[in-house]
């Protein structure tokens, strides 16, 4: 009998301070390698300042371990050296630089895979000379995906992709994470239930800067469940 | 005795002591220029302790309510220049004079700070650093002949009470710079701890929430600014009489950065920080020049000697290494952890720009 | 019409020391958040460097070839100067704004002190090739040479700031660090050498413009790099930060401002331009929010 493999990510005991506020209280929870994690729970309850959290953007205190390795420590860019991609919640692109400087900023080494950048998003590469600060916010997104997937990384940190989308595009995106999926590892933050049920293999729900439920993606076919830990949907 | 008398104690003590110092007829060795009762060790301490008030005016808006203005000096040139030009240029009795001084400096801070509070944090750094050019700049033109320009402007001493005038009442200038002091310091005191001051203090930490509690920031801001700038014109006006003319190093934009320098070393936010703060570098500045050109640095060799004569420097240093080691300033080395040593980083968390994505909204 | 002409074109002189000045503080205030108060201590580092070694090598060479050589070294002791306050002073501070600016205040309140009693508050002159104290006549105008050696000074240093900051690497991460300092290092990039760059490239300027305020003001002395920076902090502002482009507009707005008021009524030019930094201040509080070239 084999032991279950080491969780790509773990997070122990994660505090983070905003302004005064004590956001994380203690968050504890693991990504397996492998498929989508989803960060669930209502509007502000932490989900991105956990993300931002692991990347060490905003100061924390706690225990972050990628790969067996802890990374809690290091400075921002040292931890995204060893494999993170980020797709940040107002995808903060770059809007003074063009489409391909954007891309070309997020290169890391020689192996950046812009092949498989322009297979996904072949807009982009006719925008390529565009100033991304004039694209739609589908297109930002697009890029700002781009920018993550650009280099081979072992995990990727998504905060709420489908935001302000119109639906078609949600969709898009959807299928994209699910592809991406396939052969990455993701930790995603996201308020669509229905993206989440079709992408996520376990899911993690936070509320008032803690832990309250880890699962799987079926637990959200529990109504009564959803209701009480997400606030949409009926009551049973 | 508990602490708590001891500290009660601390401030009418230290007032008594300094009071009679010009009854002392010893001296300090090198440290000061002679014995204590000689006019020329209590100019020298007269000019130390208006500066003592003046940097803890400079304190109120600073360390207090955190607004970092670089333009203090404005208010300061005011009390000197126009109380000045008053009794010299329209030929107005003192009392006429002080007052009419006290009212443009009023009436100046109320203007331009309730133009200055428009913005905030290093905008509002830059606009008060302008006007107090602006000042400067009128001042050197030197409109009607009123101010002197680059030369100046002494005063016309038979107009000036004369317990005022004259080197043998230095003492009582010293006095009056004692007094200036004392007062900036109860008015001050009682200012933090009244309503308003606690509501400073809370927009230092955190404008935002004041704002979320339904109070309304600009007012109280500008209540302090024109608190602190008031004191600052009445010191001027002391500066006048203790110094016996207008100048316009008091104009200088090194003069406002010097009483940075003197909060931050003292140790801003705190009462006695600033006015240790500026007692010392007021003290540094004119002694050092004399402790430059004494016998043991003389002979040092010329790489440290150039460089030790020279005030500024060693307090240009000095005030460097104090941001790094000393945040808290001089009176946080006792006091580890208290809001000196967190009020540097606490203005500093108001005043971050919010250009760099640093976000601290929770999601 | 040859007033207009002198004018403009002294004014333009003017302009690019403000430049030199304002491109390096711009960059160092939208990428990094500090405001240097230590970029007049370049200046003056730049203008005594220059000073101090044209003296050394009095009666070596031809008199243009010295100056050059002099203003070379000059601009190297600005740079090392600024990339040393940067490693030493400002990096060990990094994300505590508040104290960065005050440590600036610090070195520029030493530096100048030192200056000082070095070599004494007096001004002091360089030895200048005879055609800088020639004019060319243009328009009926007499215009003296030096004007042309800081115009094309400043028209170098815009040209290569914006190459460098188009084409390179660091020039890239500059731009985008700019706008978005944390999102650089989400993207895995070590912004810390980027500020250090900034920092060299604004020393380099500030020396720059310190060697050619000794031309353009016939003398030198400790004082004029901090009455040099209020003007660049009006540009800065005026131009909006971290702009290239907003800055040399903005230098040659404020220059020429400053120059035709003058002209009318002495001190009421910087009169005007100081207060025009507050109107826009008041106007657009925003300008303090860094963007790109």
């Amino acid at each position: 009998m084999s032991s279950a493999p080491r969780p790509l990510l773990e997070v122990r005991d994660l505090h983070v301070d905003l302004g005064g506020a004590h956001v994380l209280q203690g968050v504890s929870f693991d990504v397996p390698a492998g498929g989508i994690t989803a960060l669930l729970g209502r509007n502000g309850v932490g989900k991105t300042t956990t993300l931002r959290g692991v990347l060490g953007l905003v100061p924390r205190r706690g225990q972050v371990v990628l790969a067996g390795e802890r990374i809690d420590r290091e400075a921002t860019h040292r931890i995204v050296r060893r494999g993170v991609g980020y797709v940040p919640e107002d995808r903060d692109v770059f809007a003074g630089l063009t489409v391909a400087e954007n891309l070309r900023l997020a290169a890391r080494n020689g192996s950046a895979r812009y092949d498989l950048v322009h297979d996904l998003f072949p807009e982009l590469e006719e925008r390529a000379r565009q100033r991304a600060g004039t694209l739609s916010g589908g297109q930002q997104q697009m890029v700002a995906i781009a920018r993550a997937l650009l280099n081979p990384n072992r995990l990727l940190l998504i905060d709420e992709p489908t935001k302000g989308l119109a639906p078609a595009l949600v969709s898009e995106v959807a299928g994209l994470l699910e592809r991406i999926a396939a052969a990455e590892t993701a930790l995603l933050v996201e308020q669509n239930l229905a993206v989440v049920r079709r992408l996520a293999s376990s899911i993690v729900v936070l509320d008032q800067g803690r832990v309250v439920h880890v699962g799987t993606a079926a637990d959200l076919d529990d109504e009564a469940l959803v209701h009480r830990l997400l606030g949409v949907g009926h009551a049973a | 005795m508990s602490r708590r008398v001891a500290r009660l104690l601390l401030a009418p003590a230290v007032l008594v002591v300094l009071a009679l110092l010009p009854e002392l007829g010893f001296g300090l060795g090198s440290v000061l220029p002679g014995p204590l009762s000689s006019p020329g060790t209590l100019q020298l301490l007269a000019l130390s302790l208006l500066f003592a008030g003046v940097a803890l005016s400079y304190d109120l808006l600073f360390g207090y309510t955190g607004l970092l203005s670089f333009g203090h000096a404005l208010y300061f040139a005011t009390g000197v220049y126009v109380a000045n030009i008053a009794v010299t240029d329209w030929h107005w009795g003192f009392a006429e004079a002080c007052l009419v001084a006290g009212a443009a400096g009023l009436l100046l801070a109320v203007v331009v700070g309730s133009i200055s509070l428009r913005t905030s944090g290093i905008a509002f750094a830059m606009v008060t650093l302008a006007f107090a050019q602006a000042g400067a700049i009128v001042i050197q033109k030197n409109p009607h002949s009123w101010t002197g320009g680059e030369q100046g402007l002494g005063y016309d001493y038979t107009r000036i009470p004369g317990a005022f005038v004259g080197v043998v009442n230095t003492r009582n200038l010293y006095w009056l710079a004692l007094g200036y002091a004392a007062a900036v310091y109860l008015v001050v005191g009682w200012a933090v701890r009244s309503s308003p001051g606690h509501v400073w203090q809370a927009i230092r930490e955190n404008e935002r929430r004041v704002e979320v509690l339904g109070l309304r920031t600009r007012g109280y801001k500008l209540l302090s600014f024109v608190l602190g700038s008031f004191l600052a014109t009445v010191g001027g006006i002391v500066y006048l009489l203790v110094v016996g003319g207008s100048d316009m190093s008091v104009t200088a934009p090194d003069f406002t950065l010097a009483m940075l320098v003197m909060v931050v070393l003292g140790g801003s936010g705190t009462l006695w920080g600033p006015l240790l703060g500026g007692f010392l570098y007021t003290y540094a500045n004119q002694r050092l020049v004399a402790v430059g050109g004494s016998h043991a640095v003389q002979s040092l060799p010329g790489f440290l000697r150039t460089p030790l004569s020279q005030p500024l420097f060693v307090l240009g240093v000095l005030f460097i290494l104090v941001v790094f080691f000393l945040p808290g300033g001089i009176v946080g080395i006792g006091a580890r952890g208290r809001s000196g040593a967190h009020g540097l980083s606490r203005v500093g968390s108001s005043l971050r720009a919010r250009v760099h994505g640093g976000a601290e909204d929770p999601a | 019409m040859s007033t207009v002409v002198l004018l403009t074109i002294t004014g333009l002189g003017l302009g690019a020391m403000y430049f030199l000045v304002a491109s390096g503080l711009s960059l160092i205030y939208g990428l990094m958040g500090v405001l240097n108060f230590a970029h007049g201590a370049f200046i003056t580092v730049g203008a005594y460097g220059a000073w101090f070694a044209e003296t050394k090598l009095s009666g070596i060479g031809s008199v243009p070839l010295r100056f050059l050589a002099a203003s070379v070294v000059g601009l190297a002791a600005g740079t090392c100067f600024a990339t040393l306050v940067e490693l030493v002073l400002i990096r060990p501070l990094y994300l505590r704004h508040i104290e960065q600016v005050l440590v600036t205040v610090g070195v520029s309140l030493a530096t100048v002190a030192l200056v000082e009693g070095i070599w004494g508050s007096d001004p002091k002159f360089y030895v200048l090739p005879p055609w800088f104290s020639g004019t060319t006549t243009v328009a009926g105008a007499y215009i003296p040479n030096d004007r042309w050696i800081e115009i094309a000074a400043a028209a170098a240093v815009l040209v290569g700031l914006l190459t460098f900051l188009r084409f390179t690497r660091y020039g890239l991460i500059i731009r985008a660090g700019v706008e978005n300092r944390a999102m650089v290092t989400a993207l895995g990039i070590d912004v810390k050498r980027a500020f250090t760059l900034v920092f060299a490239l604004g020393g380099l300027a500030a020396a720059l413009a310190g060697v050619l305020s000794g031309i353009y003001f016939t003398s030198i002395t400790p004082e004029r790099g901090t009455s040099l920076l209020i003007f660049a902090f009006i540009v800065i502002v005026i131009g909006g930060l971290g702009s290239i482009k907003g800055s040399a507009v903005a230098s040659a707005a404020v220059a020429l401002t400053q120059q035709y008021v003058n002209y009318y009524s002495t001190g009421i030019g910087d009169l005007s331009v100081v207060l025009l930094l507050a109107i826009v201040l008041l106007a657009r509080p925003a300008q303090l929010a860094g963007r790109t070239a």
